[in-house]
């Protein structure tokens, strides 16, 4: 097949789940394996159409464990790895999210999110797979999860995905929605060298001398690939340095708060955040992804009147900036949680302000989404309390 | 015992395809794992494939643990997803060599659609299942091979339920080279795996193994020496019998051979 054009530089009019399997490509992704599922299918399907031509991999396998487990035998073998699906697919996938994890394979999860539980409502959206990205598979670990709220975050964020996988060794979600991933909107991919792409950790050091599992000053241990001469044994087991299964508590421990605080102790390198009007804020609208879109009109309506109300956009959804809302919490008056379930980041907000501050939620448990009005009113409720 | 008919060897003669920091194993006496790992490391020993690029990668279970104890880079897997994590790696890298090697539980109940899709594929990759016919490590629980009428700690009045014909799945559903033998025929096992090896394509190997601890003592059945005469004595080698009639009944006839090299 003729070698195709790995990053289309340019203004595209595409959908976000378009941008979403470009912004893959561009950050250097060579396998993808996926299982179809509205309204994630058009990932795979641009993936199907783009990957061959690229000398990489498309494979539609069986189902969504199967595409969760083949990618990451895929990053072992070095490639760049990433898989796209809905909230039954996350479902199914969980298990090997943990493998994951506690292999500390580096991988991209998409996660378009429609109206769950269950099937729920497959063409219409939702944001109520943010807890299970969070707590899903069993045992304790840490996720990056990244919102995009347009086609044009798709493409961003799902490069950065790509990098702070890497970069910490660990799968990234990308949390989405239906909206999102099938609105169309102008799309600017920017020159091949204009777009920073952080190298896998590859270790220098010779097979004798190299432990999988020691890590690095920042938590993070260097990796290998398949084939390299290494030998290196890694499991699902609690495991030592050397990667051996360990059947101890202290091993547990070690290992657990290390895949614990990579992450924290790199949330201020990892936590992006869109702050607007933020300048002393009486009241902060909290939001993400799509429901973040809502918010802008009603902040600048309520401005008008002479509410001072800020908005602060997760672009992190995971880890939780509870920092930063705490922070703010001593200053303003109350907060205002958007979102599309029946409140799940709204907890984080009301646990990193300690409670000591109203946390107006609003609701919406999929297939709808607030107006600037219902924002609005929200916002002028707190102001008037 | 003399001097002279004494057998001393200063290394294990397989020391260099096993970790032998991770010995001593977690197998009982008996067991027929052991003997499919040192036939799997005879036939790669014996091929020219650098052991750089063999890759092992198992599921969950008393074989899920060969992955552990061989010197290779290898993989120890969530229960039943060796095969689509193997599917992963040799896509990714078709340069490595890459085994599965897990239990009938894992490859072929929580696994078994993983198996049928990867042969229905024509993955190049070669699976090895150690068949013992029960679930060891939880404790001895029936599985989809266990024969009519044999017990286990959840088929306590004998099992009801057919078992797999493993051979005839992995023919019907694709694979192009199909083999069984069980670990009596250590060299015939040897010769299968190496055969895996040159096979381009997708490769079984059903290794059919006593379980001494749980499905030999659940069954009356023995030690494991017992169940290795009991192979001995009731084994036919017919490499070209039709897959479809070799099916397992308690304590019958087990038809051996590589049945399917295409």
């Amino acid at each position: 097949m003729e070698k195709a054009k790995r990053v289309l530089s340019g203004d595209h009019f595409i959908q976000g789940d378009i941008a979403c399997s470009e912004g893959a490509i561009a950050a250097g992704c060579n396998f993808f394996a996926g299982y179809p599922i509205t309204p994630a299918s058009e990932i795979a399907e641009r993936m199907a159409l783009r990957q061959p031509g690229l000398g990489g991999v498309f494979i539609q396998m069986e189902d969504e464990i199967a595409s969760i487990t083949a990618i990451l035998g895929a990053a072992w073998a070095g490639a760049k790895s990433m898989t796209a699906t809905s909230g039954p697919g996350i479902s199914l996938m969980l298990e090997n999210i943990g493998l994951g994890m506690i292999t500390e394979t580096p991988c991209v999860i998409v996660n378009v999110q429609r109206g769950s539980p269950s099937t729920g409502l497959p063409t219409l959206w939702g944001q109520s797979d943010m807890m299970q990205a969070r707590w899903g598979s069993h045992g304790d670990y840490s996720v990056i999860a990244l919102c995009p709220n347009s086609p044009q975050e798709m493409f961003n964020l799902t490069i950065e995905a790509f990098n702070l996988s890497e970069k910490y060794r660990m799968p990234v979600f990308i949390l989405t929605d239906a909206i999102v991933g099938h609105m169309t909107e102008k799309v600017t991919i920017p020159k091949e060298e204009d777009i920073r792409v952080y190298p896998r950790r590859y270790t220098k050091l010779p097979p004798a001398e190299y432990l999988p599992y020691k890590p690095e000053a920042d938590l993070v241990p260097q990796m290998i690939k398949a084939g390299d001469g290494y030998h290196i044994h890694t499991t699902g087991l609690t495991h030592d340095e050397r990667g051996y299964p360990v059947m101890t508590a202290d091993c547990h421990h070690d290992l657990i708060w290390r895949l614990i605080n990579k992450v924290k102790n790199n949330q201020d390198d990892i936590i992006r955040l869109e702050e607007r009007y933020m300048d002393d804020p009486e009241i902060v609208v909290v939001s993400y992804g799509i429901s973040s879109r809502v918010v802008i009109p009603a902040v600048m309506r309520a401005r008008e009147e002479g509410i001072n109300v800020g908005s602060m956009r997760l672009i992190t959804a995971w880890p939780f900036p509870e920092e930063r809302i705490a922070e703010l919490s001593e200053r303003v008056k109350g907060f205002v949680v958007p979102e599309i379930n029946c409140g799940q980041m709204v907890r984080e907000v009301q646990r990193s302000c300690k409670c000591i501050k109203p946390v107006t939620l609003l609701s919406h448990p999929g297939g709808d989404i607030h107006s600037p009005d219902d924002v609005y009113q929200a916002i002028a409720a707190i102001a008037k309390s | 015992m003399t001097e002279t008919n004494t057998i001393l060897a200063d290394t294990h003669p397989m020391k260099s395809f096993l970790r032998t920091d991770r010995i001593p194993h977690i197998w009982c006496p008996g067991c027929g794992i052991g003997t499919t790992v040192n036939a799997f490391a005879n036939a790669i020993k014996s091929c020219s494939i650098p052991l750089d690029k063999i890759c092992v990668v198992s599921g969950i279970g008393c074989t899920g643990r060969v992955a552990g104890y061989v010197n290779l880079d290898s993989f120890h897997t969530t229960h039943g997803r060796a095969i689509p994590f193997a599917t992963g790696l040799k896509l990714a890298n078709p340069e490595l060599e890459v085994f599965v090697i897990s239990g009938d539980g894992d490859l072929f109940a929580i696994g078994g659609n993983h198996f049928i899709h990867a042969a229905r594929r024509n993955i190049n990759i070669n699976v090895i299942c150690v068949n013992n016919f029960i679930y060891g490590m939880t404790g001895g629980q029936l599985a989809p091979t266990t024969p009519i009428s044999a017990k286990t700690s959840t088929s306590p009045y004998g099992n009801s339920e057919n078992p797999f014909n493993l051979p005839f799945l992995a023919e019907s559903s694709g694979a192009t080279f199909v083999a069984r033998w069980t670990t009596y025929h250590v060299k015939q096992l040897t010769r299968a795996i190496i055969k895996a090896l040159n096979k381009k394509g997708f490769s079984f190997i059903e290794s059919i193994s006593p379980c001494p601890t749980v499905y030999a003592r659940k069954n009356r059945l023995g030690i494991g020496l017992d169940i290795m005469k009991f192979y001995k004595e009731n084994s036919t080698v017919n490499n070209k019998a039709n897959t479809r009639e070799i099916g397992i009944d308690f304590q019958k006839e087990i038809v051996v051979g590589d049945f399917v090299d295409i």
